[in-house]
């Protein structure tokens, strides 16, 4: 059975495509056949952070409109054989998006792929609505700040009420907190949030906590996903994260403050 | 107009029932004998009816039945769950045939509802209770809000609204495992969460009204 998971966050620009885009080339490393939605109708940079965008012809809303066929619109990845993409219309408006265009869209995805993830755009409006709506999982991706961590409250309430398996009385939606953008240094002086604080307040499982690091948009930039880079924090944090979805216990890293270089303990911070 | 000489009314009476099960009558007045020796105060003057369905039918001798009683200072006003022959001879005897009412038709004392929710309520969720208490296993979140016409118990912590009395009721009150609220009221009198954090002694409280005025006291918790 296809797992069908939704990147969400409520709150704009915490990472939720970064994310999304690492943890399916993650997924798809690990040998499962993965694509990768972009829900952002309007605004698609999914495939610029895959490093795809050259060679998007059909997209999603052409599918669900009947304009073009799944494998007219599927980019396959050229790094991962099992890894595709579902890009996002440039140009279309977001009520494109019907319950029941993307419902069939996923059926028909479903038959072919073991992961289905669905990269939310911000908000709580239709194409917010409908990434969630047929999850089974939904990886709610937060910075430690109170303004994101209260989004994210809100977007686990929708996760409650508005989705396929509230509506039907299903089994829910399992709930997973993504910390990205984390800075231990910041936490240490009190302008961020704790790992602690986050948990605390919205209480759900943690599947992972990315740093706050250079290499991601080193990545984004060069139009490969973060986790592919395998030197940088950020990457091996996403490696964790993918690895924890899939079932794995692996504490967590990259939480405390690193240790000083030589040269700063001799000077002095 | 002169006043009438006789109304009619309805009223009605608790009557105490004895009830007889045996058509033995020297074995009844033992245990008669027995029982007013207990409590003579509860029996003696006192109106009773005699219920005679226990005897399913058998022939008792109701006008010796009712010498054993008066001879005692029992007060027959009548029988019930006779057979028709029985009630034949009580009609004789000059007691009243009775059919037992239903049971009185008591009104319960009045009992909220309580909504339980056994969940975290999320920002911009709102949960209300109507006519009744509200109590939360989970978190109430910021941007979140519960209402209760009654009391709000918040087996978690509150840091959303929580508005308790929201019918008028002074008498709710609002408890929390750990009071951050960005509002609490009850019946109409509010606090802020600055006014919350002047007043409110521990992590714990109980919020309620005092005269005009809130008021909050820490938990043992
Ligand atoms: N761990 C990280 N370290 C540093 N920068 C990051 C990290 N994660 C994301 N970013 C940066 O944050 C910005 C927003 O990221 P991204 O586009 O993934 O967010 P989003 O949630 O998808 O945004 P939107 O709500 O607009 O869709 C980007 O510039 C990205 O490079
Ligand atoms: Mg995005």
């Amino acid at each position: 059975m296809a797992q069908i998971i939704v990147v969400t966050s409520g709150k704009g620009g915490v990472g939720k495509t970064t994310s999304s885009a690492a943890i399916a080339t993650g997924l798809a490393l690990q040998g499962h056949k993965t694509v990768v939605i972009d829900f952002d109708i309007g605004l698609r940079n999914l495939d610029l952070i895959m490093g795809c965008e050259r060679r998007v012809v059909y997209d999603f809303v052409n599918v669900i409109n009947g304009e073009a066929n799944l494998n007219q619109a599927l980019i396959k990845d050229k790094r991962c054989e099992k890894l595709f993409v579902l890009p996002a219309s440039q140009t279309r408006d977001k009520d494109a998006l019907t319950k029941e265009g993307v419902g069939r869209v996923l059926d028909d995805l479903a038959k072919e792929f073991d992961y289905i993830l669905c990269d939310s755009p911000a908000g709580i409006e239709q194409g917010a609505m409908m990434a969630l709506y047929f999850a089974d999982i939904a990886i709610v991706t937060t910075n430690p700040e109170v303004s994101s961590v209260r989004d994210s409250d809100r977007i686990l309430g929708m996760l409650q009420s508005k989705s396929r398996r509230a509506e039907q009385n299903l089994e829910p939606i399992k709930e997973y907190l993504l910390l990205t953008r984390y800075s231990p240094t910041r936490v240490k002086s009190g302008e961020m949030l704790s790992v602690e604080d986050v948990s605390e307040i919205l209480a759900i499982p943690l599947l992972g906590v990315i740093p706050e690091s250079q290499s991601v948009l080193k990545a984004s930039n060069s139009g490969v996903p973060v986790i592919i880079d395998q030197e940088s924090d950020a990457g091996l944090a996403y490696s964790d994260t993918v690895a924890r979805l899939l079932g794995e216990d692996l504490p967590v890293r990259f939480i405390t403050e690193e240790k000083k270089g030589f040269l700063q303990r001799i000077f002095g911070s | 107009m002169p006043k009438p000489s006789l109304e009619l009314k309805g009223s009605s009476f608790t009557l105490s029932v004895l009830h007889i099960n045996n058509q033995d009558l020297d074995a009844v007045a033992a245990e008669l004998d027995h029982k007013l020796a207990q409590a003579p105060q509860f029996f003696i003057g006192a109106p009773l009816v005699v219920n005679l369905s226990g005897l399913d039918g058998e022939e008792v001798d109701v006008a010796a039945l009712k010498q054993l009683l008066t001879s005692r200072q029992l007060v027959i006003v009548g029988v019930t769950g006779a057979s028709a022959a029985l009630n034949q001879q009580a009609k004789d005897q000059g007691l009243a045939s009775i059919k037992a009412g239903k049971q009185s038709p008591v009104t319960p004392p009045q009992v909220r509802n309580t909504k339980i929710v056994k969940q975290n309520i999320r920002s911009g969720q709102q949960v209300y209770a109507k006519d009744g208490d509200l109590v939360i296993f989970g978190a109430v979140g910021n941007g979140a809000e519960v209402i209760a016409d009654g009391s709000i118990h918040i087996y978690g912590a509150l840091r959303g609204k929580a508005m308790a009395g929201a019918g008028g009721d002074r008498h709710a009150v609002i408890i929390a495992q750990s009071m951050e609220a960005e509002l609490v009221s009850i019946a109409g009198q509010y606090w802020l969460a600055e006014n919350l954090q002047q007043h409110c002694p521990g992590k714990s409280g109980c919020i309620r009204l005092e005269g005009e005025s809130l008021i909050v006291e820490s938990l043992p918790l």
